[in-house]
């Protein structure tokens, strides 16, 4: 009996020394909660500048707004990139906020293989989809960025996921598809954008707190 | 039945080298001040536990240099691999039979 108590100690000490030298288990579920909450009044603030006047012109309009560009406010577009780069930004303070509380608990160092790998598998794809987005909006594509950014983000989550919970590869596979509704429903992005960024950050936030945080 | 606790691998028995071949078992290359902190260990404990490992052959190392500074990872061998794995059935033999 208590020979069976060491050997099922042992396995479980076995297991969790793999867990936790391989996968980024430090990644908290409350920040998905509050990026979540930043992306929804990020989007918001989105909507509401974009809807206070006509603030493009273009030769003949699409319904997507790929249309060629006449004239273009680039006060709103300053708005606009201002807003993104904050939400980004805020997010990952929070992130890394959260994160570090939760190493300390868990006993897990912030810095290690595990999360390198996790941020490099991260941050390549999400670099291309940056790019990828610029280059949309250099062409006055910019009804297809928010679903582009949707898919790239989803596919940057889904490379990412492997070092670390499973829920981050699940996410990932939800905002591609909700990319692909996004591309497929005209003039629908900014909704999208709001839904994927927003609320499926604040969906996987809740269910990852409430199976690995507490 | 031969008792199947004869089929445990003593290079195991300790919780620390225990620790590094679970570590080892799913990363590449590790280095030895990475492995130091997951397993809390001293440097000199570390060292020895690796060493003993490296005569059984069930580990590799790799020195180089990161600028000026020496740099020694650590990997496991396909025979390391493959006696840790049987090691883990034999756990899991045992805690079924022991019910």
């Amino acid at each position: 009996m208590e020979e069976n108590q060491v050997t099922l100690d042992t396995l479980k000490d076995i297991k969790s020394m793999m867990e936790r030298s391989s996968r980024f288990i430090s990644l908290s579920g409350l920040s998905g909660v509050f990026s979540g909450t930043l992306a929804l009044v990020g989007a918001y603030l989105a909507h509401w500048k974009t809807n206070q006047g006509p603030w493009i012109k273009r030769a003949q309009d699409t319904d997507f707004g790929t249309g060629e560009i006449i004239s273009i406010d680039w006060s709103v577009v300053w708005f606009l990139a201002i807003d993104a780069i904050l939400v980004f930004s805020l997010s990952l303070l929070v992130a890394y906020f959260f994160s570090r509380k939760k190493a300390i608990k868990k006993g897990q160092p912030l810095w290690g293989n595990y999360s390198r790998q996790f941020l490099l598998n991260l941050s390549l794809p999400l670099l291309t989809g940056g790019v990828f987005c610029v280059i949309l909006f250099y062409h006055g594509l910019i009804g297809l960025i928010a679903p582009a950014s949707l898919i790239f983000y989803g596919l940057a989550l889904l490379n990412g996921g492997k070092f670390s919970f499973e829920e981050i590869s699940y996410l990932g596979m939800s905002e591609i598809v909700l990319g692909f509704a996004g591309l497929l429903l005209k003039g629908q992005g900014l909704l999208f954008w709001a839904l994927g960024f927003g609320v499926l950050h604040i969906v996987y936030g809740i269910l990852m707190y409430w199976r690995h945080d507490r | 039945m031969k008792s199947i606790i004869h089929q445990l691998d003593k290079a195991f028995e300790n919780r620390i080298r225990l620790g590094l071949m679970s570590v080892l078992s799913v990363n590449e290359w590790m280095e030895f001040n990475e492995l130091k902190t997951l397993l809390e260990v001293t440097d000199g404990n570390l060292a020895s536990h690796i060493s003993a490992l490296d005569k059984k052959g069930f580990v590799e190392t790799r020195k180089r240099f990161v600028g000026k500074k020496p740099n020694t990872s650590f990997r496991i061998t396909e025979v390391g691999r493959i006696s840790f794995q049987n090691h883990l059935n034999t756990l899991e033999t045992l805690l079924k039979r022991g019910v």
